[in-house]
């Protein structure tokens, strides 16, 4: 089904008797049973306007698109969203919904925050086929409860996307990357410490245990004026004085790095199950230790793990308890995202009771 | 401003409801005797008073499990209660209820300078969270003007903003975790010292639910290093919409300053006798502030600077020193105290899209002559924030409702233009009946459904946020059940 309107969607949905898959471009490995609902026919950029660093797209516009027409004005997605398909081996174009549904985020995650923290504004069909508005297209904006977020990452169980407005940001002149040679991962994750609580604006802090050339490498981020860059990169560094330190100026080759680090590109095409592991970052290397993976690398200081496994590694019961969670990215035979204590796990299962009664939009996929 | 009427079964058990307390709480911290309680009548929307049936002032989480957990078997409301700033009437007790102030949970539990947090009790003050970490080089970004009393409880309630939200976000963008005592009593942990949820955002949905989901007694909150140095600038115009233009310019000319604050001339002209800070006298006036290095401050100002020139400002005044950034903000940090000089004043709180500002500003003036009520302009230019002061006589038969009146007109006139009636001070009792301006009728159900998961007795604040008539049928069939 590929309805054209909000208002066709919200038909099938009422109409709708078993479970539906809610897609937009397929690109992010969430394959269910039932019905295909596909939300590319909700499509157009509805209003962009620069100068309120606002924009409002229908959920199935393709992520290209926006991402051109931000382009265009020297903006972007502060919060760089992954791109999937080279992890989950898909092709397809990702959309702006599919973003959304995910709460999808990159590297720099960790200075301005997730896709969650740009969100303004949401419409959205239920699971009875009722349509519903939250948030807006502003700014600011406290009136009633945070539906946005709420909508933001809930994977289209809760109910399937059809506008979302986000803030988006200016596109920095200038950035840079300062690269740290030969780290532990231990010591790695205190030097990104250290950086991401210095001044000087770090906006990516990754560790490679294994780099291109097979030793380690730590990054960090530097974006800005050029004059600014120029200088917060020579403080950062000086920083790890002593080190084997580098500072890596030319503009494509740091977007190209920091694109490596956001796809997880160590993992493109290599065999196993691939988890993300959101932690406290401190304990990041220990934790990534009691995983013992195949491969493993670090975004968000330590705050969160990539790790490529035999498939079928319960990680899970390897990480034990921890002050975070663990997500099975890529593979099959364990529940995709982490089981909630009974208390929490309550709540979400009334929160779907509600929004989707008969128990049909993504069923399943969220507990 | 109607209220339900009291529970008289609930107001008959007084004595029995105020024993059960007594059990489970040192004797100072239940608090019953009338003239006691009167200390609770409202908050900082003072027009409305009501003293609770009882206040509690609990210690610990353990505590507030156990109060709840009374109120829950007795069929009790429960009001929670921070430092009561609230400009919206969210902390407005009702006469059955039993009010829960945080207030003496106010305790630094830990700070952790590598994972870039700090974990307190929520009856700890905004500004006090800073100063545990100011030392150390780190600071909490949200900073409310309130912040020297308001607590982190009614921050994460209100989900609060400040004067720095264009760059560090509001409440929500800085809050990682919390513990929650649900109205049953179940004391639960969401998010943590991680930055994204592994569920649903429960997170984002208790930030801003204005103490109707729970009460929150414990935070973790993201902290920052603090920049090398911060400086405004100040620019005067002889329009606003020229001075609309310049805060649009220089967005899209890619600087991000961390405040852009607007006043206009009503405001200028209050401030001026007040504070005499050398105001130009103007009809808009912007305060800009940059941060970073000395040298980055001079590029980012530098570019400010050549864009404002563009737009032929009457007055450009850079801060040379501390002494003189001092300066540039004591008009704007004393707005609020010099129009309180002037006369009783209503701050509203409505956001609207930038691009809009010259059009609700001139409405606002033409309004401001049909209701005979002077208003003055302050507000956050860059997130579209605005804080229209209505100034009004409270001693005047009739006054303050031709200011709601009025009020309310501006706030739907936001809506009207694509925005919202509050952007930081929250819905409260002020603006619950407007709510059917904004959202449709499947938009509320759909918010009062996570009430409903939450709190199924609908005991938690009730008379909030939700217009009455829209949530009766609820709070009714909760009354009937007990
Ligand atoms: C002069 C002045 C300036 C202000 N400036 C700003 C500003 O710049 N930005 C801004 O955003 N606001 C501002 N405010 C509004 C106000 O300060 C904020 O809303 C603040 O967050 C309220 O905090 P509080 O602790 O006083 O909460 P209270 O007034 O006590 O309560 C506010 C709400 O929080 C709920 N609540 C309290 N404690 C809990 C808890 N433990 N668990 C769950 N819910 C709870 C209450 O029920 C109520 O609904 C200003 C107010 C004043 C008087």
């Amino acid at each position: 089904m590929r309805p054209e309107t909000e208002a066709e969607l919200a038909d099938m949905i009422s109409a709708a008797k078993g479970p539906v898959c809610v897609q937009g471009g397929g690109t992010r490995g969430v394959n269910l049973n039932g019905d295909v609902i596909e939300t590319g026919g909700l499509s157009g950029i509805t209003l962009y306007e620069p100068g309120s660093l606002t924009l409002v797209a229908q959920a199935g516009t393709l992520l290209a698109e926006v991402e051109a027409a931000l382009d265009a004005e020297g903006q972007r997605l502060a919060f760089e969203p992954m791109d999937h398909r080279g992890l989950m081996g898909k092709s397809g174009e990702p959309t702006l919904g599919g973003v959304v549904a995910g709460n999808v985020s990159g590297p720099r995650r960790v200075s301005v925050g997730a896709c969650r923290d740009f969100m303004l504004g949401v419409r959205f069909v239920d699971g009875t086929g009722t349509v519903v508005k939250n948030g807006g297209r502003v700014m600011k904006n406290v009136t009633g409860y945070d539906l946005v977020k709420l909508l933001t990452g809930s994977w289209g169980t809760l109910g399937v996307l059809t506008e979302v407005s986000l803030k988006v940001l200016p596109k920095p002149e200038s950035a840079a990357c300062i690269l740290i040679d030969g780290l532990s991962d231990a010591d790695a994750v205190a030097a990104m410490a250290k950086a991401l609580g210095s001044p000087f604006e770090v906006t990516g802090a990754a560790h490679i245990p294994v780099g291109l050339d097979g030793t380690p490498v730590t990054m960090l981020r530097i974006e800005g004026f050029a004059g600014s860059v120029d200088y917060r990169a020579g403080q950062v560094a000086a920083l790890f004085a002593g080190q084997e330190v580098r500072v890596e100026r030319n503009p494509d080759a740091v977007t190209k790095g920091w694109a490596w680090v956001r796809d997880v590109v160590p993992f493109h095409g290599a065999d196993g199950d691939v988890w993300r592991v959101s932690c406290t970052p401190s304990d990041g290397a220990d934790l990534a230790a009691k995983i013992g993976a195949e491969a493993h690398l670090f975004d968000w200081g330590g705050g969160l793990i990539w790790a490529r496994v035999a498939a079928g590694t319960d990680v899970r019961s390897r990480l034990g308890a921890f002050d975070g969670h663990a997500t099975l990215v890529r593979g099959t035979g364990q529940p995709k995202f982490q089981p909630e204590p009974a208390a929490v796990a309550a709540l979400s299962k009334g929160l779907r009771a509600k929004y989707d009664p008969k128990g049909i939009l993504n069923a399943g996929l969220m507990g | 401003m109607q209220m339900p009427k009291p529970d008289s079964h609930v107001l008959s058990r007084k004595d029995l409801i105020v024993a059960r307390l007594k059990e489970v709480l040192p004797e100072d911290a239940v608090i019953s005797d009338e003239a006691e309680t009167r200390a609770y009548e409202c908050d900082a929307l003072t027009a409305y008073k009501c003293p609770p049936l009882a206040a509690v002032l609990p210690s610990s989480t353990q505590e507030v499990s156990a109060v709840l957990k009374i109120c829950h078997e007795l069929g009790v409301p429960v009001v929670p209660r921070g430092s009561g700033t609230s400009l919206a009437g969210g902390a407005l007790p009702t006469a059955d209820c039993v009010l829960l102030g945080v207030a003496r949970m106010n305790d630094v539990i830990e700070t952790d300078y590598d994972n870039r947090f700090i974990r307190v009790q929520t009856g700890r003050t905004n500004l006090s969270v800073t100063g545990a970490v100011e030392e150390d080089g780190f600071f909490y970004a949200p900073d409310p003007s309130s912040q020297l009393a308001c607590a982190i409880a009614g921050n994460i309630a209100m989900n609060s903003g400040g004067a720095h939200c264009l760059k560090y976000g509001v409440t929500t963008n800085n809050l990682m975790g919390v513990t929650i005592v649900q109205m049953d009593g179940t004391v639960m942990e969401i998010g943590g010292k991680h930055l994204d949820a592994g569920g649903y955002d429960l997170l984002g949905l208790i930030c801003g639910s204005e103490g109707q989901l729970g009460v929150v007694t414990e935070a973790t909150l993201r902290i920052l290093p603090k920049p090398e140095g911060a400086r405004p600038v100040l620019m005067g115009f002889d329009s606003n919409e020229v001075a609309g233009a310049c805060v649009a310019d220089i967005i899209k000319a890619g600087v991000l300053p961390v405040a852009i604050e607007f006043m206009d001339r009503p405001c200028i002209e209050a401030t001026e006798a007040f504070a005499k800070a050398g105001y130009p006298m103007c009809e808009a006036l912007l305060i800009i502030e940059v941060e970073g290095s000395a040298a980055e401050i001079d590029e980012q100002l530098g570019l400010i600077l050549q864009i404002a020139r563009r737009h032929n400002p009457v007055e450009l005044r850079e801060a040379k020193d501390a002494d003189e950034a001092g300066r540039i903000w004591l008009g704007r940090k004393s707005a609020f105290g010099a129009m309180g000089q002037i006369n009783d004043y209503m701050c509203l709180d409505g956001t609207i899209p930038v691009s809009e500002l010259p059009y609700v500003l001139r409405r606002i003036g033409e309004m401001s002559k049909e209701y005979g009520l002077d208003v003055a302009n302050v507000f956050h230019a860059g997130d579209g924030n605005m804080h229209p002061l209505i100034l009004f006589d409270a001693n005047k038969e009739g006054d303050l409702e031709l200011c709601e009146a009025f009020g309310a007109d501006i706030l739907r006139l936001c809506v009207e233009v694509g925005g919202c009636l509050t952007g930081e001070h929250g819905v409260g009792i002020e603006k619950r009946d407007l709510m059917v301006d904004q959202f449709a009728s499947a938009d509320l159900e759909a918010q009062m459904a996570v009430k409903d998961v939450f709190d199924p007795a609908w005991l938690l604040n009730p008379a909030k946020v939700f217009p009455l008539a829209v949530s009766e049928s609820r709070r009714s069939v909760a009354l009937a059940a007990e």
